[in-house]
């Protein structure tokens, strides 16, 4: 035999030391994997991080400047050599209510007929009495909804005529890119959105401090515009985005938690039973705009419910909802310890007691997380909801569910395809910035009240 | 208690036969509770107990020991038909509850396990208050007319269960938050408070320590001047402590069945003589 031999005695001696020997020399190997995995966890942790911190650091970046916007204040005369309209009219004691209404309509139009861009090139003239600027130019520095703006308030308040009342108005577009340099100066007339002299005195006014950058409010209060892309708000978007919440909320929350606990606790097992589970979980991998095409064909095309509804949108993003709820109900439902059930039904509550005085209570938490993550995965969905027709241009606020409207992340959409690049760049990050805003709330309001209930068992 | 008055007695021949288990004679027999008669159960293809018959005397604790996987919570369970919350559970043979069968598909199980309590491994309060929790039976059998009622429910059988001192200044603190020991005689008031005929013990101190155990075991003796018990047990010595009947089971099988102090001291059976001085289990 080639290997040696030592003496029993011997070899058990020996055979400890070496077995410590082997333990130790392996333990080197073991403690570097462990500290090889650390490493490439903490990696993998960073440049998760890191794509995160440039995501956000590049949306802030481009949209923060948006939520402030330029704004001209200037002294407006309500000139009565060009508001040429009767005194308002006031109601007499033989006039019927709809005589009056008659009346009042008609003044009113007559109000909208005076030329108010003269009044307000006359405004921003007399800003700078001793600058050469035609009227094109002129007009061109302050947004085209402002003239609506005069016009109300002379409705609102006729003895105005003849006053002069300091009014701030909206910068438009061309001139708020232009002063934030959004638009390269050096670039020729040619390339340029404003005529030189609207680019000088936007300067000029600036320099004077007439010209002021202002947080915009409007992004908040007012709905989409095209006309006047500066005083365009997320309001109507958001308003569309909170009623089809409501509607997923509603229908989705119900319909699934009852699905669920059908299915986990009165349901028998059977094939068919199994067939329902696997075509549930298929329904969640389902890509969204399936359910826009099922959405458009089946409430629109057949129960002929209004275009760009937010009904129909929050109907389209139940559906998506649903198996994300039903799942995450299920497998709560399925963590709830056996003990639970058997204590109740040990002292004689029936089935339906057990579950809804005693399972459904403990997994609150779980439906409620779900339901929020649900919840908040449909308000990002944009691509069911352009197949049933909620892309389209809506300028008011939805006043009900069955009105067109918009959606926040549609939107987002309609804004980055905007024409006017320099302006919605930073418009279309704001508005990303709300909705993950909006998210952000949703999100931490599921941590808060899963604590609570947690707290409470 | 509770005496039906007008029993039913099974049709079945099954019934009116004598347990052929029961070797050893008892002096002054109590009368009979539970009357079961070639109990078999199976989980699916598999046969989990064979033709068990027994008699369960009133007002007394009857152990159930072997074993494990020897079928004798399976047989408890039976006792209140648990067992139809497991799926691919089958009960065939004959168990009557004062005369009337319990397996009779015009009895309702809920009412059942009004009749008979059940008492778990683990102690398993409800996450709700201490009050709510033995509250909870006699509301959803509509036992308290009042508020004043249901009180005087909670609190008699929190004293029953040996727990109302301890609690009385924390009804309505979570009953999850007391020890071990405490949660269990929090579930033995639970069952207590629909005032059932029979209370089932599954090897009810197995989770707990030796003082609380003490403390249990005390409690059932109490117990067994008002209701009948049923305990099944891994521990002999909790069985020679507390019961006054014993069965053993093994493989599935009723091996023998008689009062507890013969049973220990001089079986009939081989097997379980074999079990009881440590030779398997």
């Amino acid at each position: 035999m080639a290997h040696s031999f030592t003496p029993p005695s011997e070899q058990a001696l020996d055979g400890s030391a070496e077995r410590l020997k082997r333990i130790r020399a392996g333990l080197g190997k073991r403690h570097a994997r462990e500290r090889r995995f650390r490493a490439l966890g903490i990696a993998a942790i960073a440049a998760a991080l890191g794509f995160v911190a440039i995501l956000f650091s590049m949306i802030l970046y481009q949209g923060l400047p948006a939520f402030t916007q330029a704004n001209l204040e200037v002294d407006v005369h309500f000139d009565p050599a060009i508001v040429k309209v009767a005194a308002r009219p006031v109601r007499d004691a033989q006039q019927s209510s709809a005589e009056y209404q008659r009346a009042l309509l008609d003044w009113e139009r007559k109000v909208t007929m005076v030329n108010w861009n003269r009044v307000l090139e006359q405004s921003i003239k007399a800003a700078a009495p001793d600058f050469e600027i035609d009227t094109k130019s002129a007009l061109s520095i302050v947004e085209t909804s402002e003239r609506f703006r005069l016009r109300d308030m002379f409705v609102a308040d006729p003895g105005l005529l003849g006053q002069t009342v300091k009014v701030k108005m909206l910068a438009s577009a061309n001139a708020d890119n232009w002063l934030k340099g959004n638009i390269d100066r050096s670039l020729p007339d040619t390339q340029q959105q404003l005529s030189p002299s609207a680019r000088m005195l936007s300067d000029r006014f600036m320099e004077d401090g007439q010209m002021r950058f202002a947080f915009a409010w409007h992004i908040f209060t007012n709905s989409d515009s095209r006309s006047a892309p500066a005083s365009a708000g997320l309001a109507g978007a958001f308003i569309g985005s909170l009623y089809m919440m409501l509607v997923v909320i509603v229908l989705a929350v119900p319909i699934g938690v009852m699905s669920a606990v059908y299915l986990e606790e009165f349901a028998p097992k059977n094939k068919f039973t199994d067939f329902i589970e696997v075509n549930i979980n298929n329904l969640a991998a389902v890509p969204s705009i399936v359910f826009g095409l099922l959405g458009a064909a089946v409430f629109i095309n057949y129960f002929r419910l209004p275009l760009s509804a937010p009904l129909v949108g929050g109907l389209v993003l139940t559906l998506m909802t649903l198996p994300t709820i039903i799942i995450a109900t299920r497998s709560a439902l399925r963590a709830v310890p056996p003990s639970l059930r058997q204590a109740a039904l040990g002292i004689g509550a029936s089935k339906t007691q057990t579950v809804f005085h005693h399972v459904l209570p403990v997994t609150y938490p779980g439906i409620l997380t779900a339901t929020i993550i649900g919840v908040a995965q449909a308000l990002g969905e944009t691509a069911p909801l352009l197949l049933i027709g909620m892309n389209a241009f809506v300028a008011q606020i939805p006043g009900s569910p069955l009105e067109p409207s918009s959606a926040l992340p549609v939107q987002i959409y309609l804004w980055q395809g905007n024409e006017n690049r320099n302006f919605f760049e930073a418009r279309t990050s704001a508005a990303i910035i709300v909705l993950l805003g909006l998210m952000l709330m949703l999100n931490a309001i599921a941590i808060f009240l899963r604590a609570r209930l947690e707290r409470r068992k | 208690m509770h005496m039906p008055t007008d029993k039913i007695v099974p049709q079945s021949d099954l019934y009116s036969r004598e347990s052929t288990t029961a070797r050893t004679p008892d002096e002054n027999p109590l009368p009979v509770r539970v009357k079961a008669r070639d109990v078999s159960v199976f989980y699916g293809q598999k046969q989990a107990l064979f033709d068990v018959s027994i008699d369960v005397p009133e007002k007394s604790v009857t152990a159930f020991i072997g074993p494990s996987g020897c079928g004798k919570s399976t047989f408890l369970r039976c006792l209140n038909r648990m067992n139809d919350t497991i799926e691919g559970c089958r009960v065939s043979g004959l168990i009557a509850l004062d005369g009337s069968d319990i397996y009779d598909p015009s009895l309702d199980p809920v009412e059942l396990r009004a009749r008979v309590g059940m008492v778990f491994q683990k102690p398993n309060p409800f996450p709700k208050s201490i009050y709510e929790n033995v509250a909870y039976g006699p509301r959803i059998h509509g036992l308290a007319r009042s508020r004043s009622d249901m009180d005087a429910i909670v609190e008699s059988s929190l004293q029953k269960a040996g727990l109302w001192s301890e609690v009385k200044d924390r009804l309505h603190e979570a009953g999850t938050g007391l020890s071990g020991g405490q949660q269990q005689r929090l579930c033995i008031a639970r069952a207590i408070a629909v005032s059932p005929e029979v209370i089932l013990m599954d090897e009810p101190c197995s989770a707990l320590d030796p003082i609380a155990t003490a403390r249990i075991e005390e409690l059932i003796d109490e117990l067994r001047q008002n209701y009948t018990i049923v305990i099944v047990t891994h521990s002999m010595q909790q069985a020679a402590r507390v019961s006054q009947r014993t069965a053993f089971f093994h493989l599935g099988n009723l091996v023998e069945e008689g009062p507890t102090d013969l049973i220990f001291t001089s079986p009939v059976e081989k097997r379980t003589q074999d079990y009881i001085t440590g030779r398997y289990g």
